[in-house]
């Protein structure tokens, strides 16, 4: 068996693999587990990034140019922390628009505009077919290396002997098979992207095991190869910064391979047509630059390598991944590396193709279908093969012309240089896309200058001299300028020279991209549909939920029609299915022949999926009767249903507010009324306590004065009486007031420095006389040191008193009250002890609410007011201290309170 | 001639007990004081009075468990309950009357109208 066949073999098989892979994804998703549900593939998949050119040519290129070529992998890594703002919003405009193209996208947020569509076209065929190319000769190129054979000539001769034209066949047939299974292209392709993550983990695989078989298989270890390379005088330049490498082409290229990562055509239907679900872009943000690590790690070692053991054998450095294995004699592993070229080269050559067939299909050759076949709404789903049709056909167009291309144009180009060139052409819709879901002003006149102006200058500064320097073109126009124009040089465009040419080329098409899409934007008059457009793109998070059920529609049209109409393209039996689907959904009745607004923006939406938005329009207004709707009507629709939203959310928010007023003002309520309940409490007790004074000095006073004849003695007792009963009576009318003064907080204290040994000593001063008729020892212990204290020296004293005066009350016949003094580091402690009855544990903490004793029962304290203690603990509080007391039954009372000090 | 009425006044507050026996007396009773729960019980067991002025709050035992008591004995049957206190609440004085007291009069009172209401009490 000859080498060449065991090659093709490998890649049929592999291929077979792919098949098998593919089928077995969409065998699991009919059986309702999806294998391209889940964040890892998702982010596997956009590794479809990583191209033939970065299995090859990034050894290539750091051969020649040292680090250089980490630049177009530093750019989708930072942009990769911007796929959660940026490529979000993105995808979930797609979704709710059912756009599957980026050509699409771009003419629906201009007002669904034909000719925009057309130009993003044509623009991604003519920039990415020449990338679709270059991977098919990288598959040639690498076949022939692993044969042995020399490059296969040009020339329509040799066709039939290059082993391309069969990989392409079977690359053709596979896309046919999986890319064009459904009519609703923005339905995911659920085999192929399993399909393609599959190709990631080869590719990654193969390559990693190239560059271990290199660095530890063919060198000891990093160390070995990297201090070898660097006695090399010619290598010493690949771990510099070379002079080649200046900062505005690190710039240029950082940042078009940001772009690129987004806007190439196989990026955008990886990342936002076939993405499942938004979240898994939370993991794709740190996954794919994973990857991205992963598969640049070994490109030094494997460059160093090359060059050290096959630098002066002349073989190019872009084959130095392969030719490494093969010139050791690794022949499994170079078998294998084969492979992973492959995988690198055919996930983007799929990918891309079913992406760019999507838009000539949808935005070119449907609308000239539409319109040559003079479409008539009775047939049964016969355009849907038609359509099917064209979309194959397309494919097999964009695959032969790439064949072409490769055969006789590419053969003048490295890896790199071509790669780079469709950058700079899918960077031209940047300010377009960027600036249409950012920047309600932007529009379609914008958008159509910008694109085209890029358009142009990018055709002029980077095809015209490929074209030249392969014979196309004279070499003229190149080094004397267009028409002899010095300043029209396609290299230094108004003289500008000291940029390599690609950012040369980057820089001026982007300048007047830019520059002339928002000069336009500024200066043009917006369609109503392009302002509807702009409001609903650029607050998708607030219309995604809206657009489903408002719409800008005014006309009429009848529910047969628009029946008949999907049944064109979707079959009978699905277009009944999904009208009625939606119509149960939102509600919409459908008697009647006349068809509501709605059902009719569906029918456009649904089709727009399957013809594209261009066509789709041309379908649906085929079938209706549209008036034109005014500015301000479009605004007061959208403002309506944003409102509702908004008001929704009020609501939702207003109803929980006030469920918690409610409950809030239930709690005050309850402590109202509680505190009402207290304060009832309290009139209730203050006036009877006041009744009992009040009871004996009327009496006494009406025995006085009943009864003239009296005994002087007598009078006398009773009218003492009435003066002692008024006493007590105000001495109570003091203290509730008091109290209540306390316990409103309007007593201000009056702080001076105290000496608490003085105070002491005249409080117990001033009950001595009553300690006396009991016949009571008073005893002051306190130590010799003074106490300074910061406190109301009144206040206190009022404590003091009423302490001292209990003690005295409670204290038996001949029995013994006791102040005591104790200080620590950070309070004093005054103790104010008797030996009377005591009080019972259960009540310690009782005996300092006022009229205790009072409240609920019957039995009365034996004397006083029942608010000293209440009092007592007032003050004590409002100086920051404690006040409580420790006693058992019949062992006496110590009432305890302590002042801080400072 | 019948001998004088015997009046029991209880009540803890010295000045309005004082008062009291001097008015009862200077109206020709029989009268007999008790400064607690306590003293009342045992004067009411050994005395039997036609009438108890009777507070309610007091130290030891309260009014109205002397009221019981003194409903519960049969011997006496006849001795009639007036309450004197300061508990003016509706449901203080109901409670006052089911246990069978023939007055509740709230603190504070006139002397005049009491010494009246006595007199309609016992002469009924």
């Amino acid at each position: 068996m000859n080498s060449n066949a065991v090659a093709i073999c490998c890649a049929l098989f592999y291929l077979a693999i792919l098949f098998g892979v593919a089928y077995y994804a969409e065998y699991r998703l009919k059986k309702g587990s999806s294998i391209i549900n889940n964040g890892y593939v998702y982010a596997l998949s956009l590794a479809v990034y990583c191209t033939a050119w970065t299995y090859y040519g990034s050894v290539g290129q750091a051969s020649t140019w040292g680090i250089e070529f980490l630049a177009v992998y530093i750019g989708p890594t930072i942009m990769a922390s911007l796929f959660w703002p940026v490529l979000r919003k993105i995808i979930r405009i797609c979704k709710t628009q059912r756009i599957n193209s980026i050509a699409d996208l771009i003419s629906i947020r201009y007002g669904k505009n034909f000719s925009l569509a057309v130009v993003v076209t044509i623009l991604c065929m003519v920039g990415i077919i020449p990338y679709i190319a270059l991977q098919l000769k990288a598959i040639s190129g690498s076949m022939n290396i692993l044969t042995g054979t020399s490059e296969t000539g040009t020339g329509l001769s040799n066709i039939f002997g290059d082993n391309a034209l069969y990989i392409s066949g079977a690359l053709a047939f596979f896309i046919i098979l999986f890319g064009t299974r459904s009519i609703d292209a923005s339905e995911k392709h659920e085999g192929l992207v399993a399909a393609i993550a599959f190709e990631s983990i080869i590719k990654l695989l193969a390559f990693m095991a190239v560059g271990v078989f290199v660095t530890f298989g063919l060198f000891n270890g990093f160390g070995d190869i990297f201090s070898k390379a660097a006695a090399d005088g010619t290598l010493k330049k690949i771990f510099q910064f070379s002079e080649h490498t200046s900062y505005t082409t690190w710039t240029g290229l950082i940042l078009l391979s940001m772009l690129a990562i987004i806007f190439l055509p196989r990026q955008f239907q990886i990342g936002v047509v076939e993405n499942v679900k938004e979240t898994h872009l939370k993991k794709a943000i740190w996954v794919f630059p994973l990857y991205l690590l992963l598969i640049t790690f070994f490109v030094l070692p494997i460059a160093f390598g090359g060059n050290l053991l096959l630098g002066k054998s002349g073989i190019n450095a872009d084959t130095y991944v392969l030719a490494l294995p093969m010139h050791n004699g690794a022949k499994l592993l170079s078998l294998l590396t084969f492979i992973g070229g492959f995988s690198a080269a055919t996930s983007m050559i799929i990918v891309e193709t079913i992406a760019i067939s999507t838009m000539m299909s949808n935005n070119i050759a449907t609308p000239l279908l539409l319109a040559a076949k003079k479409f008539k709404t009775t047939g049964d789903g016969q355009l849907t093969n038609s359509i099917l049709n064209i979309r194959r056909f397309s494919i097999l167009l964009i695959i032969a012309l790439a064949f072409l291309y490769d055969k006789f144009v590419a053969q003048h180009f490295t890896l790199v240089s071509i790669g780079m060139v469709s950058f700079a052409a899918v960077a031209q819709f940047a300010p377009a896309v960027l600036g249409g879901i950012y920047w309600k002003n932007a529009s379609q006149k914008g958008a159509m200058a910008g694109i085209s102006i890029g358009f142009v200058i990018w055709f002029f500064t980077a095809v015209i001299p490929s074209m030249a320097s392969s014979g196309i073109l004279s070499m003229n126009i190149v080094n004397d300028g267009l028409f002899g124009i010095a300043w029209l040089k396609p290299f230094s465009l108004f003289g500008m020279e000291g940029m390599d040419s690609i950012t040369h080329c980057f820089f001026w098409s982007m300048l007047f991209n830019i520059l002339l899409f928002v000069v336009v934007s500024l200066n043009s008059k917006k369609s109503e549909q392009e302002i509807y457009q702009a409001e609903i793109f650029v607050d998708i998070f607030r219309y995604s939920l809206a657009t489903e059920n408002n719409v800008v529609w005014k006309g009429t049209a009848y529910l047969p029609d628009l029946n008949s109409l999907l049944a064109n393209f979707l079959g009978a039996e699905r277009a009944e299915k999904i009208l009625v689907t939606y119509a149960q959904r939102n509600k919409i009745s459908l008697e009647g022949k006349k068809a509501d607004p709605r059902l009719v923006s569906f029918a456009e939406k649904v089709l727009s999926g399957v013809i594209g938005s261009a066509s789709a329009r041309i379908m649906v207004s085929s079938v209706t009767k549209e008036e034109k709707l005014k500015i301000d009507e479009v605004l007061h629709i959208l403002r309506e249903s944003q409102q509702m939203i908004e008001l929704n959310k009020e609501l939702r928010k207003k109803s929980a507010e006030l469920e918690k007023a409610t409950k809030q003002l239930t709690e005050v309520n309850e402590q109202l009324k509680e505190m009402d309940k207290t304060k009832d409490e309290f009139l209730y007790t203050v006036t009877h306590e006041l009744r009992t004074p009040m009871t004996s000095i009327r009496a006494m006073a009406e025995i006085v004065h009943d009864n003239t004849d009296m005994e002087a003695e007598q009078k006398q007792f009773f009218l003492s009486g009435v003066i002692k009963e008024t006493e007590r009576l105000s001495h109570l009318i003091t203290q509730v007031l008091n109290l209540e003064k306390y316990e409103s907080g309007k007593q201000q204290l009056n702080i001076s420095s105290v000496q608490l040994n003085g105070l002491i000593k005249d409080a117990v001063q001033s009950i001595q006389p009553l300690a006396n008729e009991k016949c009571i020892i008073t005893e002051i212990k306190i130590p010799d040191s003074m106490f300074l204290v910061q406190c109301d020296a009144a206040l206190i004293m009022q404590v003091l008193n009423n302490l001292l005066s209990n003690a005295v009350k409670f204290a038996p016949e001949k029995g013994m009250v006791t102040v005591a003094v104790h200080s620590s580091v950070e309070e004093l402690q005054v103790w104010v002890e008797d030996n009377g009855k005591g009080i019972d544990p259960a009540v310690h903490e009782l005996v300092f609410d006022k009229f205790f004793q009072a409240k609920n029962q019957t039995l009365r304290k034996p004397e006083g007011s029942g608010l000293g203690l209440a009092i007592c603990k007032k003050i004590i509080d409002l100086h920051g201290g404690n006040i409580w007391v420790k006693s058992e039954v019949n062992k006496g009372s110590k009432f305890i309170f302590t002042l801080p000090i400072n | 001639m019948t001998s004088a009425k015997k009046i029991l006044v209880v009540d803890d507050d010295p000045y309005i007990l004082m008062s009291l026996e001097f008015l009862m007396k200077k109206n020709g009773y029989d009268v007999m004081v008790a400064r607690n729960g306590t003293e009342a019980l045992d004067i009411v067991g050994k005395q039997m009075p036609d009438i108890v002025l009777l507070d309610i709050m007091m130290p030891d035992v309260d009014g109205y468990e002397i009221c019981r008591h003194i409903k519960k004995a049969a011997k006496l049957k006849h001795t009639k309950v007036v309450f004197m206190s300061a508990k003016s609440k509706e449901a203080d004085i109901q409670k006052g009357y089911d246990l069978g007291a023939a007055l509740y009069i709230t603190k504070p009172f006139s002397t005049r109208e009491l010494v009246k209401q006595i007199q309609e009490l016992l002469s009924n």
